[in-house]
């Protein structure tokens, strides 16, 4: 008998949104959600990113983290593509607010107003936030 | 002798950064760790707070801190001073005593 995971059935697909307020490094929640992105993304669901308040500096160019220890994990976002996952939104109040531009950042974003985001996020069947 | 105040969240998330500025006192100095080295960085929302802060406080910023989140020594406000982990230990000794605030 097969294990449910190899069948290979289609079961049904949700919009799932992952909202990103942290900075990396700090706290886990960063890492955490990029763990949960990836499963998510595994099981063929429909998957959105968003990357706001401190969240922005997940996808900031540049991270050198030999200094305290920890490992970059900041080329996964560029692999996210790899796994379908091309949906990822920037709030652009956000960036402003650090003075950051879509140059600072390591993926192709797509920066959206807070309405928008409200928009979107009304559309989604799961929300987490990290 | 001048007290240490250390400072590890960002100040777009937390209001220890406020709360540290409005009880350092004139001479005395803040050290940016962790996330608090956001408030560091040049041409952000709150990088004029900071600016005035300077006037009468001396501000530092942990670098590899800063390294971790892909800002670098150009993108921070003129005057505030960059050190290490032995820079760290270093303004531990010369001040009287260390406030962390969490």
């Amino acid at each position: 008998m097969s294990e449910p995971w190899e069948d290979d059935v289609e079961g049904p697909v949700k919009k799932f949104m992952f909202i990103n307020r942290k900075s990396p490094y700090g706290t886990v929640y960063a890492l955490e959600s990029l763990e949960v992105v990836l499963i998510t993304a595994a099981f063929d669901q429909d998957v959105s990113l968003v990357f706001s308040d401190d969240g922005v500096f997940q996808i900031k160019k540049g991270q050198k983290t030999d200094g305290i220890g920890m490992k970059n994990f900041s080329p996964t976002y560029r692999a996210l593509e790899g796994y379908d996952v091309e949906k990822l939104y920037v709030d652009k109040e956000s960036l402003d607010e650090r003075g950051l531009t879509q140059e600072d950042l390591l993926v192709d974003v797509e920066i959206l107003s807070r309405a928008e985001l409200a928009d979107l996020m009304d559309e989604q069947d799961v929300v987490l936030s990290f | 002798m001048a007290m240490l105040h250390t400072v590890n969240k960002s100040p777009f998330e937390r209001n220890t950064f406020d709360s540290c500025i409005s009880m350092a006192k004139s001479g005395s100095s803040v050290l940016l760790i962790e996330d608090g080295v956001i408030a560091s960085l040049k041409g952000t929302s709150v990088s004029d707070k900071v600016s005035k802060a300077m006037e009468s406080v001396t501000f530092y910023v942990l670098g590899p801190d800063l390294n971790a989140r892909g800002m670098t020594d150009d993108q921070i406000i003129d005057g505030i001073k960059v050190v290490d982990y032995e820079g760290f230990v270093d303004l531990t000794a010369e001040h009287e005593n260390v406030q962390a605030w969490l």
